[in-house]
């Protein structure tokens, strides 16, 4: 007997095949020539466009969407790629109803804004389909710069540096390039092995070395890489979860969101992944929400999400929300686990209300109890291995102005510093001033 | 309800709108069809002489410009006359009159400049019983370099010539269609008026090129890697056809003589606009070939409902009401003063407007750096420029400063009087105040 969703246990292949290929497909579609022109119409072209003001990376948003509207979608693509060489991976991830969207002078006109992340994608597909790299590097200037780390901050920063004509050595723990691109941003939003596409494409600039599977701490100091290079550059992320400390966190199929997400991401079948009948989510952040929905997608009967403030403080977009609303996920609120039950593997979690007082959120004496066999954790990730000697602030890498750290000519930037919204956008934002910090720190000494 | 029923020289219509001389009326079943859906009136398609018809091109006869989202604002067409046998249009026109009498059917016609010519094609186009004839002296492409429409339409003597022969040879109402490529159109008006005229109508087509094939190397239309230029019309001819119609309604050496009105008529208040201009009814061609026969229900509808609004009870009431109002510039009064107004509450923070006025106007837009849009009114010389840019229509008023009021730009008091640029100071050919009758 196939397994279906209502297979006791954690178990995979809950679902027909052509289940997978709709459940998987592309959120926002790709908008047609046709699609694109009618959206482009509506824009403004606003002068000093709030909407430009409100993208961290500053894309001249008007200027790209009068290029689109004009018939040039690879001039459009070019003005986006000038600000955020990761302008295709944004267009698909950026939480664009609390950024540039939301900006949009439409929504105080009509409630409803341009489409600029669907117009964006529109021109960075166009030009990446094509053409080849748009840029042509500089003379080389004999600099070598380690860039630690491949997500979007790394990727963003090496990119910058290699187009000013330096050398870069870009390391990466894991085994692809891409960072979360690659293993965590929720595959919906990222369909057809986009993030694998994208990194080849940046890569047509030329000047950088990759090397997977290198760690620093593991196989490399922060002291040898300054040693061997003109300038560093840590783009870590945060490779820590941080612990539920609820009792029974131990249990069998209590497992951290993001693992589950990145496995997810890397199966070449997703009937292969196993996933709970009853799924407990706890967290109110994009993981949170990308694990839930991800589960249901995989045909688990009944997913819960519960997030210990109320809806407002959720760090996920009201659209996310909605999101996980329409897929069938169940939203709780106020409520925060005490315990896992089960032997062995999670049966149920313990939750008990909480309360806001003027000292903080506080546990209440009702509790409640929801069937769980598997419990993703998504209650935020944290630095993990920061290098010795290096001051932090928080629990990140402090860094002042475009990226400097404590140490000379070392720079950080991305989740991993301070400063930024952990979002795919801002890392690029931070990867790219860093290194034209770099640059201008670099070419100053002659 | 107002009554819209339309009376053009002394062709009745029930109502003012009526289909111009173009493929919509092309054909007896395009004419049934226009007049199910409302039409009060239609001009045939031009018939040409009997014989072997003209041809078309076999290629596209149509280009095109367009707003946003693609509505088409002007189209071009390098068509010519009907392409149809003469007996075949005659004998549908015959029928539709028959079957349609309450409605407007006008015939129009283009031969050659022989006095023969237009004699042969009146009396048999007398014999349909249609309620009269317009004289295409404006088709801008083809024909013209056969002498004929514009060709004519360009020489008032020829103009005159050719009217003075069709009064002469038919009992029907004459109506002359004059071409806008003509530097003066009272040129030709007065030509028509001295020939006998009952009427003119205007503006046929603009000599036009409304784009070039980037990749051919051509223009568009494209037959065969080859373009030439073709008669525009669309919403953005109707500037231009309002001036016009405005000039032939202000002479004085045509007072009086009925205009029919063309050229962009797309609503409701195009029409009225043309009217309000001295035009007794309208012809519209491309909003239909646009939108197709339907949109006069929205015409019928929309004029009634504004005429009721505004107690015409008749088309009279208003036709040429705004016609003294169109003067000469030198005789606006340089002493009203107006100022923009931004509403605060409307405002959307685009900033088209600052953009607009603070790189080509007059830097009187102060912006702030929560992106409030407020006039600086020392700056402001009421130009209309944001107006005109802001996307959010009645966003940005015109306020009229009282007399006694000081303007901030000038530092001098608003005067109660009149003052035009005759009696200007800086006007080298001033005239006095006795010179101008005023004392
Ligand atoms: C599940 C999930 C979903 C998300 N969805 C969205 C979204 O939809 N939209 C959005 O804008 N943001 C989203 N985010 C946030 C976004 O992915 C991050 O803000 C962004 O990837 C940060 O980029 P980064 O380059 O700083 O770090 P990362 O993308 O985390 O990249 C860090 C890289 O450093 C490598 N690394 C770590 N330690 C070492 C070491 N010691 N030595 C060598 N290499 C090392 C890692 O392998 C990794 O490749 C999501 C995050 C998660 C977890
Ligand atoms: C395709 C086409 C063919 C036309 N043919 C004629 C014609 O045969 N005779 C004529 O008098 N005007 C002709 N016209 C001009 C129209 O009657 C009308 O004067 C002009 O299009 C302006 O009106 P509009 O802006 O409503 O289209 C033609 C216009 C078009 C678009
Ligand atoms: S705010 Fe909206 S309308 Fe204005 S430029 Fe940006 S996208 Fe265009
Ligand atoms: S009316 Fe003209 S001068 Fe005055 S604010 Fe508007 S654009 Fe500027
Ligand atoms: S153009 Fe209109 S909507 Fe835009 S800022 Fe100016 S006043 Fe406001």
């Amino acid at each position: 007997m196939a397994n279906s969703p209502l297979t006791p246990g954690v178990v995979p292949g809950r679902l027909q095949p052509d289940d997978y290929t709709r459940n998987f497909a592309d959120k926002a579609p790709p908008l047609t020539a046709h699609e694109a022109a009618v959206a482009a119409d509506r824009c403004y072209f606003c002068h000093d466009a709030p909407c430009v003001t409100a993208c961290p990376t500053a894309i001249d948003i008007p200027l790209f969407i009068r290029e689109i509207a004009t018939g040039a979608p690879a001039a459009a693509a070019r003005t986006i790629f000038e600000q955020n060489i990761l302008g295709g991976m944004c267009a698909r991830v950026c939480p664009t109803e609390q950024l540039c969207e939301e900006a949009c002078v439409r929504m105080t006109a009509e409630a409803r804004p341009v489409e600029i992340g669907r117009l964006q994608r529109f021109a960075t597909d166009t030009l990446m389909t094509r053409e080849g790299h748009p840029f042509v590097r500089a003379a080389p200037t004999g600099r070598r710069i380690a860039v630690v780390g491949a997500g979007p901050a790394g990727l963003a920063c090496a990119h910058r540096l290699a187009m000013k004509g330096h050398e870069v050595q870009l390391f990466d723990a894991r085994p692809k390039a891409g960072g979360l691109n690659e293993y965590g941003i929720a595959a919906y939003k990222t369909v057809n092995d986009y993030a694998q596409a994208e990194v080849a494409w940046l890569m047509g600039i030329g000047g950088i070395a990759v090397t997977n599977g290198k760690a620093l701490g593991r196989d490399m100091t922060l002291d040898e890489l300054r040693a061997g290079h003109d300038a560093v550059f840590l783009a870590i992320g945060l490779g820590g979860v941080n612990a539920l400390r609820a009792e029974g966190e131990d249990k069998a199929q209590v497992v951290d969101a993001v693992d589950f997400i990145a496995r997810l991401r890397q199966a070449e079948d997703l009937s292969t992944i196993p996933v709970g009948r009853h799924v407990v989510v706890i967290g109110g952040g994009m993981t949170a929400v990308d694990a839930a929905v991800q589960s249901k997608l995989l045909g688990a009967e009944s997913v819960t999400m519960v997030y210990r403030r109320d809806r407002a403080a959720m760090s996920a977009s009201e659209e996310e929300q909605h999101l996980a609303s329409s897929k069938g996920v169940r939203i709780v609120t106020g409520a925060a686990p005490l315990r896992l039950l089960g032997e062995g593997a999670v049966e149920a979690v313990e939750f008990a209300y909480t309360r806001e007082t003027d000292t903080g959120l506080e546990l209440t004496d009702e509790t409640f109890r929801i069937r769980a066999d598997q419990v993703f954790k998504a209650i935020g990730q944290k630095l993990e291995g920061a290098p010795e000697g290096i001051a932090l602030s928080g629990r990140k890498i402090a860094v002042t102005g475009p990226g400097r750290t404590s140490l000379p000519l070392v720079w950080a930037g991305g989740d991993c510093a301070t400063g930024g919204d952990d979002l795919t956008v801002t890392a690029v934002a931070e990867g790219r001033d860093a290194a034209e910090d770099i640059h201008a720190t670099l070419m100053a000494e002659g | 309800m107002a009554d819209l029923s339309c009376d053009f020289v002394g062709i009745k219509s029930p109502n003012p709108f009526w289909l111009a001389s173009a493929p919509p009326t092309d054909k007896e079943y395009n004419v049934r069809r226009a007049y199910e859906a409302g039409w009060g009136g239609v001009v045939w398609k031009t018939l040409g002489e009997d014989g072997a018809p003209v041809v078309n091109v076999n290629g596209p006869r149509y280009g095109a410009i367009y707003g946003a989202d693609r509505r088409l604002l002007g189209l071009n067409n390098i068509e010519l006359i009907t392409d149809r046998p003469l007996e075949v249009n005659l004998r549908e026109i015959t029928t539709v009159k028959r079957d349609y009498p309450d409605r407007a059917l006008v015939v129009s016609l283009m031969v050659p400049c022989e006095e023969n010519a237009w004699r042969r094609i009146l009396a048999r186009v007398e014999e349909t019983g249609t309620d009269g004839v317009e004289l295409n002296f404006g088709c801008p492409h083809g024909m013209s370099e056969r002498g004929m429409g514009s060709a004519v339409g360009q020489v008032p003597e020829y103009v005159e010539m050719v009217t003075r022969w069709c009064k002469q040879m038919t009992r029907m109402p004459v109506i002359v269609k004059l071409t806008p490529n003509i530097t003066d159109i009272r040129l030709a008006s007065r030509a028509a008026h001295k020939g006998g005229a009952d009427a003119v109508s205007l503006i046929n087509t603009i000599n036009s090129i409304t784009s070039v094939d980037l990749d051919l190397m051509a223009p568009e239309p494209t037959i065969d890697g080859k373009g030439t230029h073709g008669g525009y019309c669309g919403p953005a001819v109707k500037p231009i056809a309002l001036n016009m119609v405005s000039e032939i309604a202000r002479d004085p050496a045509t007072r009086g003589l009925p205009i029919s009105g063309i050229g962009g008529v797309t609503t409701w208040k195009d029409a009225a606009e043309f009217m309000a201009l001295g035009a007794g009814n309208v012809q519209v061609c491309t909003a239909a070939m646009t939108y197709g026969f339907r949109i006069v229900q929205e015409m019928i509808a929309g004029l009634s409902d504004w005429m009721d609004r505004k107690g015409h009870a008749r088309l009279e009431n208003f036709v040429g009401m705004a016609v003294p109002n169109v003067t000469d510039w030198q005789y606006l009064n340089l002493n009203y003063i107006a100022k923009a107004q931004i509403d605060a509450e409307t405002c959307i923070k685009c900033g088209r407007c600052y953009a607009a006025c603070e790189d080509t106007s007059h830097q009187a837009i102060e912006m702030t750096a929560d992106r409030s849009f407020v006039v600086k009114d020392e700056e402001c010389v009421a130009c209309n420029l944001c107006i005109d840019v802001c996307p959010v229509e009645g966003c940005i008023e015109m306020r009229q400063l009282a007399p006694g009021e000081i303007d901030p730009r000038t530092g001098m008091e608003v005067p109660a009087s009149y003052a035009n640029w005759t009696t200007h100071p800086n006007n080298p050919g001033r005239k006095s105040a006795a010179e101008q009758g005023l004392e």
